[in-house]
C-alpha cells in the first residue's frame, strides 16, 4: 500500500466531517500517519521526513483538522525530536501522542538568570528523594508556561563535578503545586515569556531523560533541532520579506532610491538565506541536524532586523506609531504580526533567543571551520567553587 | 520552484575529483602569477588538456552535435573548480557564453568547439550585463568595421563572435586586431578587438536574443567561479589561523578574527546555495532561471570579493606579497564583480524582475 493509500483508507475509516476532532487526531497518530518518519507505533512509519509534506497536504485537502502546531511549538520541535532521541519506550508512549494531538502541551525550562549563554551553569537543583527528585530553583525566558503541561527541564544534580557533567535532563508536570508561572514583560510592550519559580516540584525518576549527569549532551540534540527550526521558510518572500515588499508595493508615494537600494540587497539577502535553508534541509533530509543550523539562524536573525527596521523608515510619519502596549499573554508568536512597530521590537529578540548571534558565531567558527575554542577557566573546576 | 536539488550528484562529485587532480598537477599558483609579468606558457597545454581531452569545450553542447549533452549543472562544477585555482583557461568565455550563444544554430563552429578544435570569444566589453547595451560594429557587404574594447577570452581565441547590425557573425581571430591589455586580472587578460572591413560569416540571424541568452548563462555560471573563488579564500585563510602563532596563541582562537571567520562561512554557504540554484534552474530551463542568475550574481559576485578581501587581512603580511597566491584572488574576485554586470546591476534588474519597482 502507498502512503497516499494508506491516508486515503485512513480518511475512509474516519471521515473528518463526523468524526471528534481529538478522536481523529488520536486516531491519526495510531495509524502512523501523525510523522512518517517516526518508528510504528509512535505515531509513524520509518519513512523519509520528506514524505511528510505530502501526507500534510492530502490531509488538508480532506479538510481535515489539525494538531494546531502553531500552539505547541516547544513540543513537537524540541521535546518530542529529544525524548524520541533518549526516552524509554515507556516515556514515548506516555508523552508523544498527547504532545502530537496537542492535548498536552510543553513548554522549555532550560535558561536562568543565571544561566543564558552559559547554560551550562544553570543552579536549579535536583536532588533525589526516594524515586522522586525534588527541584528548586528559579528559570525564565519560558514561552508558553501558563499554557503547558509539561517541561523540559535542565537542572543540577551534582554540584561537585564539573559544571557540564553534573546537569540531568527531566520531563516535569507543570500542573505541581510548586511551579508558579509569572509573566515577564518585553520591549514589545507583551509578555509571550515568562519566569517560572520551582519550589518543591518533585518529578518521578520514572521522567528522567536519559542518565543522571547526561544533562548537557540531552539539551544539546534539543538545542540543536531549536535552531534549526527557528531558521526556516520555504516559499519566495515567506517571513519578514513578504511583509516588507507588501508595504513597498502598496506605498509607491513613500520610496526614495536610498530606501529601494536597501530593500533590494535585503530581498536578494531573503532569497539566498531561502535557498541556503532548502539546501540544508536537503542535506539534513537523512542525518541528524548538525552546527550548520546554527549559520542559517545568523543570517534569518540579520535580515529580520534590517527589513523591520527598514519598514518604519518606509512608513515614515506612520512608523512613529505604535499598535498597543497593553500586557497581552498571546498563546503564539508571530515574528511577522501586528504593526510595523512591533515587529521591528520583536526581531530584536532573534538575535537572542535561541543561542545568542555572538555564540552561534563561537559555534560555527569551533564546530564547523574547526578553530580553537575560548578560553574556559571554570571547565574542569566542580561547580561548586566556580564564583558567581 | 524549491524542488530543484542543491547539492551534487554523484556524477558532478567525480567530475570535480578528476578535475581537481588534474588542475593541481597543471595549474600551479606560481604558474598563474607568472602571467602578470608575462609569461603565459602555462595556458595552451592546460586548455587542451581540459577541452579536448576531459572533453570539458563540448560539455554544453548535445551530443548529436558533437559535444557531452550535460547540463549548466556539470559546468558550474568545472567552473568552481576553475575558481579555486584561478585557472587561466577560456571555458568560461568561449565553453559557455560563445557556445551558448551558437546554441541552436546548425554553424559548424558549434562542433569545432564541442572537440576542442577552435575556441571561441563573444565580442562584448566583459562588463557587459545581460540587459545592458550591446557594442556592435558595422557590416557592409559582409565586411565588418568597428571596435570593441575589453573583451574576455578574445587572447586564446581563434574566432570571434561579433554582433552587427542584429546579427551574429563569426571573424577568424587572424582577420581581427586583438591588442591584449594590461588587465587587473591578468588570469584572464582582456583585449580590444579592431575588424577593418573583415569577412563575417553569418552564424546567428537572431542575433541580440541569442547573445542575451549568452549573457544570463555566463552569469548564472559565473557565480559558481565566483563560489570556487570564495571557498578557496576562506578555507586556505582558515588553515593559515590554525597554524599562525602571535602572543603565543594560535591566532585563528582570537573571537575577533573567528567571527569574522563564521560570517565568511555563512557567506559562502550561501553563496552555495544561490549559485547551486542559478545552475539548477539553468540546467531545468525552469522560467525562473532569469531571477535566479541576477540573484547568483547580486550575492556572490559581492561574497567572493569580501572572501578575498577577507584573505588578504587575515593573512597579514604574507597575504599583501607577490609571493603569495592570494593577490591572484583578490584580482580575480574583483574582475568578476564587474564581469556581466555589477551586482547593483543586476539588483536593479531585480527590481523589475520581481516586481519592487524604484
Amino acid at each position: 500500500m502507498t502512503l497516499a493509500e494508506r491516508v486515503a483508507a485512513f480518511l475512509e475509516a474516519h471521515d473528518p466531517a463526523s468524526t471528534d476532532r481529538l478522536e481523529f487526531l488520536r486516531a491519526r497518530y495510531d495509524a502512523g500517519l501523525a510523522w512518517v518518519h517516526y518508528p510504528e507505533g509512535h505515531g509513524g512509519l520509518g519513512l523519509e521526513q520528506a514524505l511528510q509534506a505530502e501526507v500534510d497536504r492530502l490531509f488538508a485537502e480532506a479538510g481535515a483538522p489539525t494538531n494546531q502546531p502553531e500552539k505547541n511549538g516547544i513540543g513537537l520541535g524540541m521535546a518530542a525530536p529529544t525524548i524520541l532521541a533518549f526516552g524509554t519506550d515507556e516515556q514515548k508512549k506516555r508523552f508523544l501522542r498527547p504532545l502530537w494531538t496537542g492535548e498536552e502541551i510543553w513548554c522549555q525550562l532550560f535558561s536562568e538568570p543565571g544561566a543564558g549563554s552559559d547554560l551550562a551553569n544553570v543552579s536549579t537543583r535536583a536532588v533525589l528523594d526516594g524515586d522522586e527528585w525534588v527541584v528548586n530553583g528559579q528559570k525564565v525566558w519560558t514561552s508558553g508556561a501558563h499554557n503547558a503541561r509539561f517541561a523540559i527541564l535542565v537542572a543540577r544534580t551534582d554540584p561537585d563535578q564539573p559544571k557540564h557533567f553534573g546537569l540531568t535532563y527531566f520531563l516535569a508536570d507543570m500542573t505541581d503545586p510548586g511551579v508558579d508561572v509569572r509573566p515577564l514583560r518585553q520591549i514589545t510592550g507583551e509578555a509571550e515569556f515568562n519566569e517560572v519559580f520551582l519550589s518543591d516540584v518533585r518529578v518521578p525518576d520514572a521522567q528522567r531523560l536519559g542518565a543522571v549527569g547526561e544533562g548537557w549532551k540531552v539539551a544539546n540534540a534539543t538545542l540543536n533541532n531549536e535552531r534549526v527550526s527557528i531558521g526556516k521558510s520555504a516559499e519566495r518572500e515567506t517571513g519578514m520579506i513578504g511583509v516588507v515588499a507588501r508595504t513597498w508595493r502598496e506605498h509607491p508615494e513613500r520610496r526614495t532610491p536610498e530606501l529601494h537600494d536597501r530593500l533590494l540587497r535585503l530581498w536578494v539577502d531573503a532569497e539566498v538565506a531561502r535557498l541556503t535553508g532548502t539546501r540544508l534541509r536537503q542535506k539534513l533530509a537523512q542525518g541528524q541536524p548538525g552546527p550548520e543550523g546554527s549559520a542559517m539562524k545568523l543570517g534569518f536573525a540579520r535580515i529580520a532586523q534590517q527589513l523591520s527596521g527598514l519598514e518604519l523608515e518606509l512608513l515614515g510619519e506612520d512608523g512613529l506609531r505604535y499598535s498597543d502596549w497593553t500586557l497581552v499573554r498571546p498563546d503564539h508568536v508571530d515574528f511577522t504580526g501586528r504593526d510595523a512597530g512591533y515587529r521591528y521590537l520583536r526581531a530584536k529578540g532573534n538575535s537572542i533567543e535561541g543561542g545568542t548571534s555572538e555564540i552561534l558565531r563561537n559555534i560555527v567558527a569551533e564546530r564547523v571551520l574547526g578553530l580553537p575554542g575560548e578560553p574556559r577557566v571554570d571547565k574542569d573546576v566542580p561547580w561548586k567553587e566556580i564564583p558567581r | 520552484m524549491s524542488d530543484l536539488d542543491l547539492l551534487y550528484t554523484e556524477v558532478e562529485d567525480d567530475l570535480r575529483a578528476s578535475l581537481r587532480d588534474l588542475l593541481a598537477a597543471r595549474c600551479d599558483s606560481s604558474a598563474v602569477t607568472a602571467m602578470y609579468d608575462g609569461d603565459r606558457s602555462v595556458v595552451d597545454p592546460l586548455w587542451k588538456e581540459l577541452a579536448a581531452n576531459l572533453g570539458l569545450a563540448g560539455l554544453l553542447v548535445p551530443e548529436d552535435q558533437g559535444g557531452q549533452g550535460a547540463s549548466a549543472r556539470e559546468a558550474a562544477v568545472v567552473l568552481e573548480e576553475l575558481g579555486r585555482t584561478v585557472a587561466p583557461v577560456p571555458f568560461l568565455t568561449s565553453a559557455v557564453i560563445a557556445t551558448t550563444a551558437l546554441l541552436g544554430s546548425d554553424a559548424p563552429l558549434l562542433a569545432e568547439l564541442a572537440a576542442g578544435e577552435r575556441t571561441a570569444a563573444l565580442a562584448l566589453p566583459w562588463s557587459t550585463a545581460p540587459d545592458g547595451p550591446l557594442t556592435a560594429v558595422a557590416v557592409e557587404g559582409g565586411r565588418l568595421t568597428g571596435t570593441v574594447t575589453s573583451v574576455a577570452g578574445a587572447v586564446e581565441a581563434d574566432v570571434l563572435l561579433v554582433l552587427a547590425d542584429g546579427f551574429l557573425y563569426a571573424v577568424a581571430a587572424a582577420d581581427a586586431k586583438v591588442t591584449p591589455v594590461v588587465s587587473l586580472d591578468m588570469s584572464r587578460q582582456l583585449a580590444d578587438v579592431r575588424v577593418d572591413g573583415a569577412v563575417g560569416t553569418l552564424v546567428v540571424e537572431d542575433g541580440e536574443p541569442a547573445v542575451r541568452r549568452a549573457l544570463d548563462a555566463g552569469a548564472a555560471m559565473l557565480a559558481s567561479e565566483q563560489l570556487g573563488v570564495a571557498r578557496w579564500c576562506l578555507e586556505t585563510t582558515v588553515e593559515y589561523l590554525k597554524i599562525r602563532r602571535q602572543f603565543g596563541r594560535v591566532v585563528g582562537g582570537f573571537q575577533a578574527l573567528k567571527h569574522r571567520l563564521a560570517d565568511l562561512y555563512t557567506g559562502v554557504e550561501s553563496s552555495a546555495a544561490a549559485a547551486r540554484y542559478a545552475a539548477a534552474t539553468l540546467a531545468e530551463n525552469d522560467p525562473d532561471a532569469t531571477i535566479a542568475a541576477a540573484v547568483a550574481q547580486a550575492y556572490a559576485s559581492d561574497l567572493a570579493v569580501l572572501a578575498a578581501e577577507e584573505a588578504v587581512q587575515l593573512h597579514g603580511g604574507i597575504g599583501m606579497t607577490w609571493e603569495h597566491p592570494a593577490h591572484l584572488y583578490l584580482k580575480r574576485a574583483k574582475s568578476d564583480q564587474i564581469a556581466l554586470g555589477t551586482a547593483g546591476a543586476h539588483r536593479a534588474r531585480l527590481a523589475g524582475l520581481v516586481d519592487l519597482p524604484a
